[in-house]
């Protein structure tokens, strides 16, 4: 660890719509080593999705536009690269899992054409080496009788098995960089175990690092090595997983981790509540802080400006003008 | 598992969905959804379902609401047999028990105003006069912590929390007793999902409900249940009280359902050991033999493939179906 692949400054993709400029993601930083898994979590619409895309330089066109920014991957910049250069990264030396295995599969062409593809045009493999490299990959994720299962069409995978072989793809050139995007939102829990395990030890095995991008706390806690929290477009806390789940420090880390129900701990009569929903991005107030309608700690100052990111700890960031204060009043609080 | 108190009892509940072929559709096999079920759910009490998909724990709720025809077995609500009902009576009865869905989305008619859509139930069974209705709605919707302002929106106007608090008002509208939550939280965000977590558990205290709530993600399952029961493949292979369940699960396939869920604090979770259950949930249309769990089962023995264990009474009120738990 610690040398630097993928580097995000500044990253600023906005939506043009009919109710008005959308800013899905706004002036969002960070950063990913080599071999380290990096957890971006957010709750819908928080723009962690679209990060991962402006990545992928994926963002449709029109509404989205990537008004500003840097993506430093390899020491080059993915955002002025030309569509054909960009096209021998994506898929090649970054790869993505989408979270609907059976949406982003094609229906028409059978698992072992749709991992083969890549493999021919990104390896330059033969199109009967690429069926057997294919055969590999699928015994490599785990799907039992690959040799047969090779030319059956995704209909007739189970979910989890669908999310396999789009693991099976998204790993068939090595990437340097594997985004998933919730790749377990749509599979039951045991399944999940199952396709995390398998991701973590692919991971290990190819040193590949992995953005994993998700609303799951838990499944962060278990595997990632380093945690964004997003919240409408923007970063409000980063750390490695010890600092960000010892001493949450922004009022809305702190609720998140609060309100997901746990299995070690006595039960509760309530949960702790987050009031209110996340905010509608068109409306969103510009200089202030974006969660302050929903904090419990908004002091005067959180509507009057936008918190920037302060360091903590050594690896501990937080955009909340009271982050000193926030442990002590949630301790008084209960 | 005795009779005294309770609200619901399900007795020996099998539900085969057949399967046609052929241009006559003559029926070649059938899909065992549930298969041999039974259990009590107290008044006031929130009993959790829980289990994979395709387990059949979505059948059982519809089967009790009668919105499946049963293929054999009895369902008693406050002791009367309702299996059997027709006409002006299931209709009376059918104010009494409700349904919450998963989908906040698929599940409100998206043409309809929010006031409609939560009031549609008193219509149907005649339950509110034309002066009232303004006045109902109003109360229903500030029940579930909706401004009655909103009313005359529709469905797309809504985020995903306030479609399920629609949902629930409508559930609400006839004042049942008793309420099958469907996966009400899946398809939600976290803080979302505590919100209306708080608004189910506050509503149950506040109106005297009892719930039959199914879901997938236990850690949820437990903070909102009094007692949890666990599906395999049509049948319950566990249930017992929600602290004694978490604590001291016996089943396998529970104690890898619990592993399964990760805990958000990553030093409790490095030191719990993982149970990794292989594959998926074979097909209910050709169960194997025996413990159906034995396929997956790491402690597998001869006995689990030939015979089916039976649920047993294994201490006070922990009903465990397996040979290997003595």
């Amino acid at each position: 660890m610690g040398d630097r692949l993928l580097e995000v400054r500044n990253l600023k993709t906005y939506f043009y719509i009919k109710e008005g400029e959308l800013r899905a993601v706004d002036e969002l930083s960070y950063t990913v080593n080599k071999g380290q898994f990096v957890s971006l979590v957010g709750e819908s619409g928080c723009g962690k999705s679209v990060s991962a895309l402006s990545i992928m330089r994926l963002i449709p066109y029109p509404p989205g536009v990537i008004v500003g920014g840097e993506i430093i991957f390899d020491g080059k910049d993915l955002l002025r690269l030309k569509e054909e250069e960009m096209r021998s990264i994506r898929g090649n030396r970054i790869a993505m899992i989408f979270q609907e295995p059976m949406t982003s599969l094609n229906p028409v062409l059978t698992v072992g054409r749709q991992i083969s593809e890549a493999l021919e045009t990104h390896r330059g493999l033969s199109n009967q080496d690429a069926i057997e490299e294919a055969i590999r990959l699928l015994k490599l994720v785990g799907i039992p009788d690959a040799e047969r299962r090779v030319n059956d069409y995704p209909y007739q995978f189970s979910g989890g098995m669908q999310q396999r072989i789009m693991i099976a793809m998204a790993i068939s050139c090595k990437p340097a960089l594997l985004i998933a995007d919730e790749p377990t939102t749509s599979v039951d829990v045991t399944v999940q175990a199952q396709l995390m395990e398998l991701l973590n030890n692919l991971r290990k095995e190819f040193d590949t690092s992995v953005i994993l991008i998700t609303h799951n706390l838990g499944l962060v806690a278990r595997y990632a090595d380093y945690v964004n929290v997003m919240y409408a477009g923007r970063l409000v806390e980063s750390g490695s997983i010890d600092a960000i789940y010892n001493q949450p420090s922004h009022p809305y880390t702190m609720g998140l981790i609060a309100s997901v129900p746990r299995l070690d701990l006595q039960r509760k009569e309530s949960l702790h509540v987050i009031e209110g929903t996340p905010p509608d991005l068109t409306r969103l107030p510009q200089n202030i802080c974006a969660f302050a309608s929903r904090c419990r700690f908004t002091l005067g100052k959180c509507i009057k400006a936008m918190p920037e990111l302060e360091q903590m700890g050594e690896n501990h960031f937080v955009a909340c003008f009271r982050h000193n204060e926030t442990k002590a009043l949630a301790e008084a609080e209960t | 598992m005795k009779g005294d108190g309770a609200l619901i009892q399900v007795k020996g509940l099998i539900k085969y969905f057949p399967v046609l072929a052929g241009v006559l559709k003559r029926k070649v096999a059938d899909i065992k959804a549930v298969d041999g079920v039974s259990f009590d759910i107290r008044h006031g009490e929130t009993l959790g379902l829980v289990g994979e998909s395709g387990c059949g724990k979505t059948t059982v709720g519809r089967c009790i609401l009668r919105l499946h025809e049963i293929t054999s077995g009895q369902i008693f609500f406050e002791q009367r047999g309702i299996t059997q009902l027709k006409g002006e009576q299931l209709r009376c009865m059918r104010r009494d028990m409700q349904l919450i869905f998963q989908d906040p989305y698929a599940s409100l008619n998206p043409r309809m105003t929010a006031g409609d859509i939560i009031c549609e139930p008193l219509l149907v069974h005649n339950m509110v006069r034309g002066n009232e209705y303004r006045a109902k709605v109003a109360e229903l919707m500030k029940m579930v912590e909706l401004d009655p302002r909103m009313e005359d929106r529709c469905p797309h106007e809504f985020s995903g929390g306030q479609r399920q608090r629609i949902g629930i008002a409508r559930a609400l509208a006839t004042r049942p007793k008793f309420i099958v939550c469907d996966e009400p939280v899946s398809a939600l965000d976290v803080s979302i999902q505590a919100q209306i977590i708080s608004l189910l558990m506050r509503l149950k205290k506040e109106l005297a409900l009892t719930y039959l709530f199914i879901a997938h993600d236990l850690s949820v399952v437990r903070h909102i249940s009094d007692r949890v029961a666990v599906m395999y493949l049509g049948k319950i292979v566990e249930i017992t009280d929600s602290d004694e369940l978490y604590a001291n699960p016996l089943h396998p396939y529970t104690r890898a359902l619990l592993s399964a869920v990760p805990i958000p604090d990553p030093k409790i979770d490095r030191q719990r050991k993982r149970i990794l259950l292989s594959g998926d949930v074979p097909s209910p249309l050709f169960p194997p033999s025996g413990c159906r769990f034995h396929t997956r089962c790491w402690l597998a023995k001869d006995i689990c493939k030939e015979s089916q264990p039976e649920l047993r009474d294994i201490r006070s009120n922990h009903w465990v179906s397996c040979h290997l738990v003595v």
